[in-house]
């Protein structure tokens, strides 16, 4: 299923300045996957060696962090909105 | 022409990754496009070290500038409503509260706006009016509203400021008399920084803590120099600070650390200690359960100064807090507005809830024996007690009487406290 995926600045050279693209996948870490198919390398730059999320990248699905959902296992919909957004800004 | 003014600093060299250590030329950015890490200015030290002594500080303007040699923009533009060099007082009231023999107060409350954060701005509106900026921009738990908006209105900037709707009408108030763009945004802090992310992202703004955090932050070094000099150029055995993102207790840590590489104090011996409220203490829950990372929280506390839920700059406070033998806190609710009220009736000193849950956290620690009476400790009190005025109101209760003699002796006398 699709869904939109808003692109912060430090990705955009990767995505041929586009802030918002499509994905696919029925859940995050699948999001992740279609994302790096169609641009390549943006996996490696929001994942750890182990798959795991960066410390300094968060991740919202509808608005929500996903580390209050189920992380990189969260299940998406049709539809759904996922903002990558970095994680050292504020205070 | 402002754009002259860019890097026509030679100590500043770059911004580099703290987390990956790779660098990007000295522009409006903040993260790693990499490994999206926070960027920290870089500085030439040698070239610092030749032109910095006691004497060049000792002989600089009353303010933050005197340290502009270890700041990433020059006192020639600044923009200066007077922050910093505020008063480090020896407290011997709250020090026999807790059977302490040496206790300082740093009392960054005295500053223009009445909070550390006027340090961090005075820095980051600099900058911002060198990259050419028009809008200065912040996302606030309070005190950096006003902050913002202040040095926003001197700079001549249009000014922009995003609080959490919940927030006390002190700093509501202390914000919007300068005449920003005032966003109330329903929501918590957390929620409001995330939009202005994503808002940043898309504008071309200055907001200090966001695009402008590297050289915004580098600010708060400067309570780590006046604490040394005011001590007579030497660290103390222990600093006590608030932690909300956790970026000015890296940062005092840093700028004692440079004065002892720079030779301007002999070392740095100092244990930080994080003091936070019990309903958001994500850093001092990570500590106290041996966690390299906080764990985000949704805030619920009256300190709502220190309500970051998820605090950007936790993983290199918890490594600081160890490193530097220090601890983590976490203060009880109730003890904040206590925390508050002990120190004006020991040093006549009116602090917000930060300041609170600081003077509860040193109390705890002198209490637990990790500071010693013989040891010197700084409490750093970081905000106004006008902003949080409702936290005192049940401490409230004047009394009242005619305007006769009469009435005086019959309701007040033998009162008086």
């Amino acid at each position: 299923m699709a869904v939109k995926v808003k692109i912060p600045t430090p990705l955009r050279r990767l995505t041929g300045n586009q802030s918002s693209v499509s994905a696919d996948g029925d859940k995050l870490s699948a999001v992740i996957e279609s994302l790096d198919l169609q641009f390549p390398g943006t996996k490696e730059r929001m994942c750890e060696a182990n798959g795991e999320l960066r410390h300094f990248v968060n991740i919202y699905l509808n608005g929500e962090d996903v580390r209050y959902l189920d992380g990189l296992n969260s299940a998406v919909s049709e539809g759904d909105e996922v903002s990558i957004v970095p994680a050292v800004a504020g205070g | 022409m402002a754009s002259e003014r860019v890097n026509y600093l030679p100590h500043v060299q770059s911004l580099r990754c703290r987390a990956c250590s790779r660098e990007y030329p000295v522009e409006p950015v903040y993260v790693c496009d990499f490994c999206f890490g926070p960027l920290e200015v870089s500085y030439d030290y040698e070239a610092v070290s030749r032109s910095i002594s006691r004497k060049s500080i000792e002989s600089g303007p009353h303010t933050l500038w005197r340290y502009d040699d270890l700041l990433p923009v020059g006192r020639e533009y600044a923009v200066d409503i007077g922050a910093g060099m505020t008063p480090l007082i020896r407290s011997n009231n709250l020090a026999g509260e807790f059977g302490l023999h040496e206790v300082w107060l740093k009392n960054d409350s005295a500053n223009p706006t009445w909070s550390f954060k006027d340090r961090v701005v005075s820095v980051a509106s600099t900058k911002a009016l060198e990259f050419e900026f028009e809008v200065l921009a912040c996302v606030s738990t309070g005190n950096l509203a006003g902050a913002t908006a202040a040095h926003g209105a001197r700079a001549g900037m249009k000014t922009l400021v995003f609080v959490p709707g919940d927030l006390e009408s002190g700093k509501i108030v202390g914000a919007a008399v300068y005449g920003p763009t005032l966003v109330a945004v329903k929501g918590n802090y957390d929620q409001a920084n995330r939009l202005c992310s994503e808002l940043g992202d898309e504008r071309r703004w200055a907001f200090v803590n966001i695009n402008m955090r590297p050289y915004y932050s580098e600010g708060s070094k400067t309570l780590g120099y006046e604490i040394a000099e005011q001590l007579g150029w030497k660290a103390p055995d222990h600093i006590v600070t608030p932690v909300a993102s956790g970026s000015m207790f890296t940062k005092v840590w840093k700028g004692l650390n440079e004065f002892a590489e720079l030779g301007l104090i002999d070392g740095v011996n100092t244990r930080m200690h994080v003091a936070q409220p019990e309903g958001c203490s994500p850093v001092s829950r990570a500590f106290l359960d041996g966690h390299t990372h906080a764990r985000p929280v949704v805030p619920d506390t009256v300190a709502k100064s220190l309500a970051i839920g998820d605090p950007a700059d936790a993983f290199y406070a918890l490594r600081i807090a160890r490193e530097s033998g220090g601890t983590a806190v976490i203060v009880p609710e109730h003890e904040v507005a206590e925390g508050m009220k002990l120190l004006a009736d020991t040093e006549g000193i009116f602090t917000e809830t930060a300041g609170g849950v600081t003077v509860s956290a040193l109390r705890r620690l002198a209490k637990d024996g990790v500071i010693k009476p013989g040891e010197s400790v700084v409490a750093l009190i970081t905000g106004n007690g006008l902003k949080t005025l409702e936290l005192m109101d049940p401490y409230v209760d004047p009394v009242s009487i005619d305007p006769t003699v009469e009435s005086f002796d019959a309701n007040v006398d033998g009162r008086v406290s």
